[in-house]
This record gives structure tokens, C-alpha cells and sequence, in this order.
């Protein structure tokens, strides 16, 4: 490559331009920083963020999930994957974990694989299923990003029972998805009474 | 995603008419000619018009009760049109008509609209729950055909419910909210089953399919209402919420229970079978499956499944790898010295060929067997003689058959499509049906059969008789069907064929289990090589020896399944390669129980833990049949080819672990190996060998033991029930609950004599059933053969033997 030829440069290009872009590192020190503290520091996302699915329960805690399978057929990338079961509404409500016949026995969403699009937030007939805003979705090996029904499922809030227990927020499934219940929660009872 | 078998045309009127009965016909301004007394709706999809339907179906009458089907008729070939339109699934066309569908007719898609709005308004909105969401006509039909918004809920109106689902049957259940109230669940029970246990009953918006209390829906057919019913009103408790259609493959298969050879559709989802469903195939099985064929399959996913080698050490069977498992087989068999091979008749044509073949090259014997129930040298004859490479008749045949003689054969129980078709027949009055058996069975019955009362082992006389009685109309248009059962019966094969060559009559014999016709094919008998070349034919010996490259094939005829029973227990034979055998079912369980364990060493191959792998030296796991591909020879003498649904590596076909031993064994100096390894390469190979065009072997001169009936306590006539405790029934709760309740038939006269409870002794034990008037004769019990304990073989009787009747419980 040949040489340029300084002959040819006036004064300003060889003396005051090599120095001026200083000049723009001198005035950002004075300037608000824009770098997060991410992982010390965490910041809110905004409010509808499609962060990882949430599995919702009713006020009861029974699951709001039947196990239909749609999200997982609305599902792009085919991340989902779920086996319904029946409700078994013989023995004392021991065997319901969901208002009406069917429940999501198993429940799997592949983080390898899901896009976080949201198809099957929109897919899903009873809102069982949203997502939170949560993004934290990396691990070291593949198997963890599996997740589980139980990893999936929101916490019990007070006044929740954790299932498998009748219905008690109503007699019938139709009433729960016509939010017919009344709507505080039966006093939370202890694990066990039932 | 899904695939469906293709259909290959039910629908559609018959291609072969006349061209003179051709009706010419304008729908939706294309002109087409159909044949007469075609339906309007037909009609209109061979112009590519699917007109949308729900009670319509091609196997049953019309009956016009959904009225989705509505078209416009401005010209019903007589120059007037209908005022209003008209269902086009109980019309037929007529010369010159005009039809327009809702394609070209406002008319007519406005009374579709109208007509979906009126079945949508009182069914649930339980789609996503529902096990028909996906493949249902309604919600197809309602998206193509329907009203996007519902007038009736904006309105404020309530929908009609019931409680959710009531059991019709163990199996069966029903969601009255979904119903449409289309009657093929109805219809099917009473046309084509012929079990008209369900019914609709109320009127108006509570009109409902119902069942009469005191009887339930038990038909042996229920299954085939839950695959036609256009809703998910019905479905199967087995299947019930396991999977949706987007989630299955479907791969088309062969129904493994029956020789029947039906087609049948299986759904499966990440290598678990989820469900069975009948195919659609014409010629066979049309689109109906036993429920035995649609539910159980649940048999091979048992926990008690093998899947991997074991071999016996210190007295302890241990896990092994394959090529030990081999090796250590071949040393064994070698020490052993005389061998037999029992391959059990649930083997597939490949599979069975393989048998043959290795006991013939590698083993160099004749006694191989397949068949594992009571038999006789009469039977073996009568097959190499009759029926190996026949096939005089077919499915086709039975309907058009003026009489069809049903001798050892209950097809109800045994042979359900062959019911099927004998009743469709019968129900047309072109066939009727004769029956030599004990009583007029519920099969019998509902195909208007004729019943000739035989005691068990009377058969040979009543079929001679029948020569001599033209009133059942046996001629040169009969079909004769023997059962396998026949073989207990002295002399009744040949009387039966006999009695074929007399009238004219075809003759065909139908056995229970899928594989016995081909192992007839390929050769596990001990007088027939494959192909049906004789045994004593020195001719057929070269030509199969030649086939397989060997100098000499053993020329002794070789001994049945029970000489090599009798053989293993004296000694003779030492060494014992068994396959899928249920020592119950054989015609002396204690004997071949002891011959197992009198053996020096015994190979297994079975696809369950068994009381035969229990007390093998060696056992091999083996594929089901859904785990290979392989073909099922039907009674027809029609090959049903299938493919394996399942690839896995661990799961091995018969033929495969037959050709790892052979090759030990050839290593050993031993024999010489099978010369194929896979299924594709056994098929090449049975058609290279191709059939025998020699002589055949003869019945003539064969001598059978003559029957002396004793007249001491009860004859047993007994034979297994469609839905019993076959060990391929396993694993489904539903399932067997549909089964018949056990009891034991007795005539009046011994009911009145023993009250209500039976106890039953033979020379093998007793049992103790309930009763049941029957028309059998006075000194006949029929009982299920294997519907409580281990079965009638084990544990009541010998073949043949008089038992005592008491009453009570013992």
C-alpha cells in the first residue's frame, strides 16, 4: 500500500483532526451513563414483556390448564408438549386437579426451543396460560430448560389449596370459566383435611 | 402430521353397472351420469361437490335425519321443481334432474346455514376438551357451512345440558350434550352389528341415544360407533383425553387377533400406539373392526415385557447380550441333540418361514409345529391336502353364496369380520346361514342362521347328512367354513371335504389366530415344506433343497405338536426351540408343561415373561407386530402385508434371532445358516421359492379313529370368546369388562335338574359357573373355553372327554 502523500495535507489535517476525536470522549464523562449493572443490577422490562409462561390456577388452586393441547398446536417452533388426562371425580375430589373432566397431566415447555412469541398465550381457551416477565432463560445444559408442569405452575397465593381437591369455589366447571364464584376463597384449610 | 389410509372407493355406486342403467343428472350446472338409484349426495362428489353431511354414510341405509344435507331442486326430472329444498342423502336421482348445491344456490346454502345453526344451539362449547376436536365433521362442517356468530347465545338463550359423560358400556361413553342426534351409532348397532342395545328414545330437544337398563351396550362391535360418530358424543374410555388428532401419526396396519386380516388405521404418538382404528379397505374388512381389534393392544406395552436376552446360569436366568444369547442357544441346542420347534400361531408369514426353514436346514427335523391348541394327523393332512395354497374363496364370496355352512366355526367369537359379512349377506336374504354346533348361538341368531344341534364330535355324521338334505340348499353355490375346532371332531375334515366334492360346494377353512394360515403357507407342519410341498414327496424334498442350497432336507414325516409334547417327556427329543405358545391353550397344558421342564434345553422367544421363558435355558425377546413388518395370511389365502409402525433396535422379529442361531449353529459344523437376516430379505427369498406346482398331497386313504360316543355324563363343547383372558387382551380394564359374562349353557332339562349354579368335572378339575338355558341337548355343556382360571384346558376337561354335571358349588 503506498503511502499517503503528507504534501498534500493542510495544517488542520495534520495537526487538530488526530486530537479532536478526544474531543468526544471528553464530553461523555460528563454525560448520565448508559450501561446497566446487568447481573448486579436488574431492570424492569416493560410491563408486557414475553418473558417465561406462567401456568395460573384459580382462586381454589385448582389448575386452570385442561390439558387441551392447543397452545402446543398453536406453537411454532413446537416447544410445547402435553398429555391430558381425565379428572377422576370419584373419590372425594383426591383425584381433581383442574374444575371439569380433563386436566394437563403433563405439562413441558422447551426453552431451546420456544421463541416466546406469545401464539400460545393467545391459543389457550381458559388463560391458564401467560407469561411473565421473567427472561432469566439460560443453563448450562439442555435438560434444565425443559420446564416442568411443576416448574411452570404460579405459586400458591393465600387462600389457595394445593391440588388435588374438589371444586369449592362453585358446583360446576361452567361456572368457574363464567367467573359465577363467589369470589373470595374459602378459608385456606391445612394440607392433609381433606 | 396425520395421514389417513387411502380409501380405495365404498363410495359411490357400483362402477361395474350397466351402461343402460345410467341416470343423467345436472349438479350445479355439470352434467354427470351415475347409476340408478344413486343418492343425490353421491351423486354430487363425482362432480367434486361435497355437500356437507353428518348422518349420511355409505354402509348404512339412508335415513335423512341430520338435514345438513339440503340442496336445491329446481327440476326433479319431471319439468316441477320441490318448494323447498330437499335432503340430498335420501334422494335418489332421476333422468334429467337439476340439483344445486350450496355452491351455485343461495336456497341452498342459506337452509345449510340454518340447519347448522339449529344443531350448534344446543351443543357445547367444549371443543377444547373434547376428544373429536380436530377431526370433527361438525366443526369442519360449521366453519365451511355455518354461521360465523350465534344468534341464540347473543340472544341470551341457555343451552339444553346433561350431566357429562354416562357410561354405555365399559368402553363406550356418552356426552348427550354433543349428540346431534344423527342415528349412526343407532343404525350401525341394528344394520351391520346387529346389537340394537342402544337406541334414541325421548322426543324433541330431549330426544337422546339411551340403552334399555336391563341390557347393556355389550356388542363386540361397539367400537366402530365411536369411530362414525360425527361428534364426540361418543367416545372410548381407553382413549378418552390421551391424545389429539394434530399430535398422531397414523400409520395402516393388520389386525393381529383373528385371521380375519382386517385393515385397521394406528394412531400413534412419540412411539406409543394411542388408539386403533378400523381402515377402509372393500374387499375385506369394509370400515368395521372387532372391538378386539380396535382396543387391544395394550399387550405389548406391559411392564412384564422382555427386552433383553436372558440366558440361564447357576439356575438363574441373567440379562445377556445378543451374540452370547446366540451362541450359548446354538451350543445348547447342539448338546441337546434332537430338537423340535413349536413357533405358536401368532407368528407372521416371515416369521413363520423362518421356523420352517430353520428347523428343516439347521436343525434337521420335520417336527415342527405351529399349531398349539387340540389338533389331530387328520387335521395335518387335511391342510397339506386342502388347503395350503388355495383360494377358492373370498370375502366377496360369502355375500353371494346361496348357502354357507358353518361346521366348528363361531364367527362371532372367532372370525368377526367373517360375521360381519355373513350377516350383511343374510340381512340382503341372499345367503343363509347353516351351523353345525351345540345351540343357536347370539351370532347365530342374528344372522338368521339354521341351526343343526351337533354334539361335539357328532360333526362328521352331520356333515355326511347334509349331502343327503337338499333343503339346505348345499350345491354348487355353497361355501363350506371349518373351523380349527374341527380338529377335535374324528373324521369331520374329511366329511367335510367329502361333502364338498359331492355338492360341488367351496370349502374353506378358517383358523383363530392370524398366523396359522401362513405358517400352513410356508411350512410349519411337520408333513409340508413351504410353498405346500409335501414332506413324503421326494420330488419337493430336491426341489426345496435345491431352493436352499443343501444336499439333503430330512425325509421322515416329523411329529405335531403333541408327538413332540409326548417326545420331550420320554426323552426322544432333548432339545426344544418354542415360541409364542401358551402352554393352556395346547392340548395338554400339564403335559406340555412337563415336557418343557423334562427338556435338556429349551430356546424361548416371546415377547412377555411366560411360564415357558420362566423355564427356559434361553430367552430371546421378540417384536410385536408393531414393531416389524411381516405379512398376515387371512383365511382367504389373501397375504396382508403391513409395515412396522415402530423402528427399535432392541426389538428383534423372530426371524432375525432364528437366523443369529442358525449361523452359531452352522459355525458349530451344524446345520447351514437361514441365508437372510431381515424381513425384506425372508419375502425375496419366499418368492424366489415360490409354490409347489407338483402333485399335492391327498386326503384319500387317510384312516381317522372312529368317534365312539360315550353315553356317560355330559359332552363339552367349548370355544373362546371374542373378549376373554387371551393374554393379547392384556393391559385394558375397559376393554375386558365388555366381555360376556361366563356361564356355563346347559339344555332346560339339566338346568331344571341342577338349579342355577353348575358344577362342572372333568379329568382335569372342576369348575364351578353359573347357568344358562340353552337349546343344546340333554347331555351337552358348552362353556367359554378360556374366561376364568387358565382355561377350560387346564383346568376342566381333555379334548373329547365326558364331564360330570352337579349342582351347586362344590
Amino acid at each position: 500500500m503506498a503511502q499517503p502523500n503528507d504534501q498534500s495535507k493542510s495544517l488542520k489535517e495534520q495537526l487538530w483532526d488526530p486530537v479532536a476525536g478526544f474531543g468526544v470522549t471528553f464530553r461523555t464523562m460528563f454525560k448520565k451513563v448508559v450501561t446497566e449493572q446487568y447481573p448486579f443490577e436488574k431492570m424492569p422490562t416493560a410491563p408486557r414483556f414475553h418473558g417465561r409462561h406462567q401456568l395460573n390456577r384459580w382462586p381454589d388452586g385448582l389448575e386452570k390448564c385442561i390439558g387441551c393441547e392447543l397452545c402446543a398446536w398453536a406453537c411454532p417452533a413446537d416447544a410445547i408438549y402435553v398429555e391430558g388426562a381425565s379428572n377422576d371425580e370419584s373419590a372425594n375430589g383426591e383425584g381433581r386437579f383442574s374444575p371439569g373432566e380433563r386436566y394437563g397431566r403433563v405439562y413441558q415447555i422447551n426453552y431451546l426451543r420456544c421463541i416466546l412469541c406469545g401464539l400460545c398465550i393467545e391459543a389457550c381457551p381458559t388463560r391458564a396460560l401467560t407469561m411473565t416477565n421473567e427472561y432469566e432463560l439460560a443453563d448450562n445444559n439442555r435438560t434444565d430448560l425443559i420446564y416442568e408442569k411443576s416448574d411452570l405452575l404460579a405459586p400458591l397465593l393465600p387462600g389457595m389449596e394445593q391440588p388435588p381437591h374438589a371444586m369449592l369455589l362453585a358446583d360446576d366447571d361452567a361456572a368457574y370459566y363464567r367467573g359465577e364464584f363467589s369470589a373470595p376463597a374459602p378459608a385456606p384449610t391445612t394440607a392433609g383435611d381433606a | 402430521m396425520t395421514v389417513s389410509t387411502p380409501s380405495t372407493g365404498s363410495t359411490g355406486g357400483s362402477a361395474e353397472m350397466d351402461r343402460t342403467d345410467l341416470v343423467t343428472l345436472t349438479i350445479d350446472g355439470v352434467q354427470v351420469s351415475v347409476a340408478k338409484d344413486t343418492l343425490v349426495i353421491r351423486a354430487a362428489e363425482q362432480v367434486g361437490v361435497q355437500i356437507p353431511r353428518f348422518c349420511d354414510h355409505p354402509l348404512l341405509a339412508p335415513v335423512g335425519a341430520c338435514r345438513q344435507c339440503l340442496v336445491d331442486i329446481p327440476d326433479a326430472g319431471n319439468g316441477r321443481g320441490f318448494p323447498k329444498p330437499q335432503a340430498s342423502c335420501t334422494l335418489p336421482v332421476a333422468e334429467g334432474m337439476v340439483v344445486n348445491t350450496q355452491a351455485t344456490s343461495e336456497v341452498a346454502d342459506k337452509a345449510q346455514q340454518g340447519i347448522m345453526e339449529f344443531l350448534l344451539i344446543n351443543h357445547p362449547l367444549d371443543c377444547p376438551v373434547c376428544d373429536k376436536g380436530g377431526e370433527c365433521p361438525l366443526q369442519n362442517q360449521a366453519m365451511s357451512n355455518g354461521r360465523g356468530e350465534s344468534r341464540f347465545s347473543a340472544g341470551g338463550g341457555l343451552k339444553r345440558t346433561y350431566p357429562k359423560p354416562i357410561n354405555i358400556s365399559a368402553q363406550v361413553l356418552l356426552d348427550r350434550e354433543r349428540c346431534v342426534l344423527c342415528a349412526r351409532c343407532t343404525r350401525f348397532s341394528e344394520q351391520i352389528a346387529g346389537d340394537p342395545f342402544i337406541a334414541l328414545i325421548e322426543r324433541g330437544a330431549l330426544q337422546q341415544v339411551g340403552i334399555y337398563e336391563r341390557e347393556p351396550f355389550d356388542s363386540y362391535f361397539s367400537g366402530n360407533t365411536i369411530q362414525i360418530c360425527p361428534v364426540g358424543a361418543l367416545t372410548s374410555a381407553d382413549y378418552r383425553f390421551r391424545s389429539r388428532p394434530f399430535d398422531l401419526v397414523s400409520t395402516p396396519g393388520v389386525a393381529e387377533h383373528d385371521s380375519c386380516g382386517a385393515a385397521i388405521r394406528i394412531d400413534h404418538r412419540r412411539g406409543r400406539v394411542m388408539r386403533r382404528l378400523a381402515g377402509n379397505d372393500p374387499e375385506v374388512n369394509e370400515e368395521w373392526i372387532s372391538d378386539k381389534d380396535r382396543f387391544a393392544f395394550h399387550y405389548a406395552t406391559e411392564p412384564d415385557r422382555l427386552g433383553y436376552p436372558q440366558i440361564r446360569e447357576d439356575g438363574e436366568l441373567r440379562p445377556a447380550s445378543w451374540p452370547e444369547a446366540f451362541a450359548v442357544a446354538a451350543r445348547g441346542l447342539q448338546a441337546a441333540g434332537a430338537t423340535g420347534v413349536l413357533t405358536g400361531g401368532r407368528v407372521t408369514a416371515e416369521d413363520a418361514y423362518a421356523y420352517s426353514k430353520f428347523a428343516r436346514v439347521s436343525l434337521g427335523t420335520n417336527d415342527v409345529d405351529f399349531r398349539s391348541r387340540p389338533l389331530s394327523a387328520e387335521e395335518a393332512a387335511f391342510l397339506a391336502a386342502e388347503v395350503v395354497l388355495r383360494s377358492e374363496v373370498t370375502y366377496a364370496d360369502l355375500e353371494s353364496a346361496g348357502t354357507v355352512v358353518l361346521a366348528g366355526l363361531e364367527p362371532e367369537d372367532e372370525a368377526a369380520t367373517i360375521f360381519l359379512r355373513l350377516r350383511k349377506a343374510t340381512m340382503h336374504g341372499t345367503t343363509r346361514v347353516v351351523a353345525i354346533a351345540p345351540y343357536a348361538t347370539r351370532g347365530l341368531t342374528k344372522m338368521s342362521g339354521h341351526l343343526l344341534r351337533t354334539a361335539p364330535g357328532d360333526e362328521a355324521a352331520a356333515l355326511e347328512a347334509l349331502v343327503e338334505h337338499a333343503e339346505h340348499g348345499v350345491d354348487s353355490t355353497a361355501v363350506i367354513l371349518v373351523g380349527e375346532r374341527l380338529a377335535t371332531a374324528p373324521g369331520a375334515l374329511s366329511a367335510a371335504v367329502t361333502l364338498a366334492r359331492r355338492t360341488g360346494a367351496r370349502l374353506a377353512w378358517v383358523p383363530r389366530r392370524a398366523g396359522d394360515r401362513g405358517a400352513v403357507e410356508t411350512g410349519c407342519l411337520p408333513n409340508l415344506l413351504p410353498g405346500g410341498r409335501p414332506v413324503a414327496d421326494p420330488a419337493a424334498r430336491v426341489d426345496a433343497a435345491a431352493e436352499w442350497g443343501v444336499d439333503h432336507l430330512p425325509d421322515a414325516v416329523g411329529r405335531d405338536a403333541d408327538q413332540i409334547v409326548a417326545a420331550l417327556v420320554s426323552g426322544e427329543l432333548g432339545g426344544l426351540v418354542v415360541g409364542g405358545v401358551d402352554p393352556d391353550d395346547t392340548s395338554d397344558p400339564a403335559a406340555t408343561r412337563a415336557a418343557i421342564a423334562a427338556a435338556s434345553f429349551v430356546v424361548a422367544l416371546e415377547l412377555r415373561e411366560t411360564d415357558v421363558t420362566r423355564a427356559a435355558d434361553v430367552v430371546f425377546p421378540v417384536a410385536p407386530v408393531a414393531d416389524k413388518a411381516g405379512t398376515f395370511v387371512t383365511w382367504e389365502g389373501r397375504p396382508r402385508p403391513f409395515d412396522a409402525v415402530f423402528s427399535s433396535p432392541s426389538s428383534l422379529p423372530d426371524l432375525r434371532i432364528l437366523a443369529g442361531i442358525a449361523e452359531e449353529l452352522a459355525a458349530l459344523g451344524h446345520g447351514s445358516p437361514l441365508g437372510f437376516r431381515t424381513v425384506v430379505e425372508a419375502r425375496a427369498e419366499m418368492e424366489q421359492i415360490g409354490p409347489w406346482d407338483g402333485e399335492r398331497a391327498s386326503l384319500d386313504g387317510l384312516e381317522t379313529a372312529p368317534h365312539t360316543p360315550s353315553t356317560t355324563g355330559h359332552a363339552l363343547a367349548a370355544w373362546k370368546l371374542l373378549v376373554d383372558n387371551g393374554t393379547m387382551q392384556d393391559g385394558d380394564k375397559a376393554y375386558r369388562a365388555t366381555g360376556r359374562f361366563p356361564v356355563a349353557r346347559v339344555s332346560a332339562a339339566t338346568y331344571d335338574a341342577h338349579g342355577a349354579t353348575l358344577t362342572l368335572t372333568g379329568d382335569r378339575g372342576s369348575v364351578t359357573l353359573p347357568a344358562e338355558v340353552a337349546d343344546l341337548a340333554d347331555d351337552v355343556v358348552w362353556v367359554p373355553a378360556n374366561s376364568g382360571g387358565r382355561g377350560v384346558l387346564a383346568d376342566l376337561a381333555s379334548p373329547g372327554s365326558r364331564i360330570t354335571v352337579t349342582g351347586g358349588n362344590a
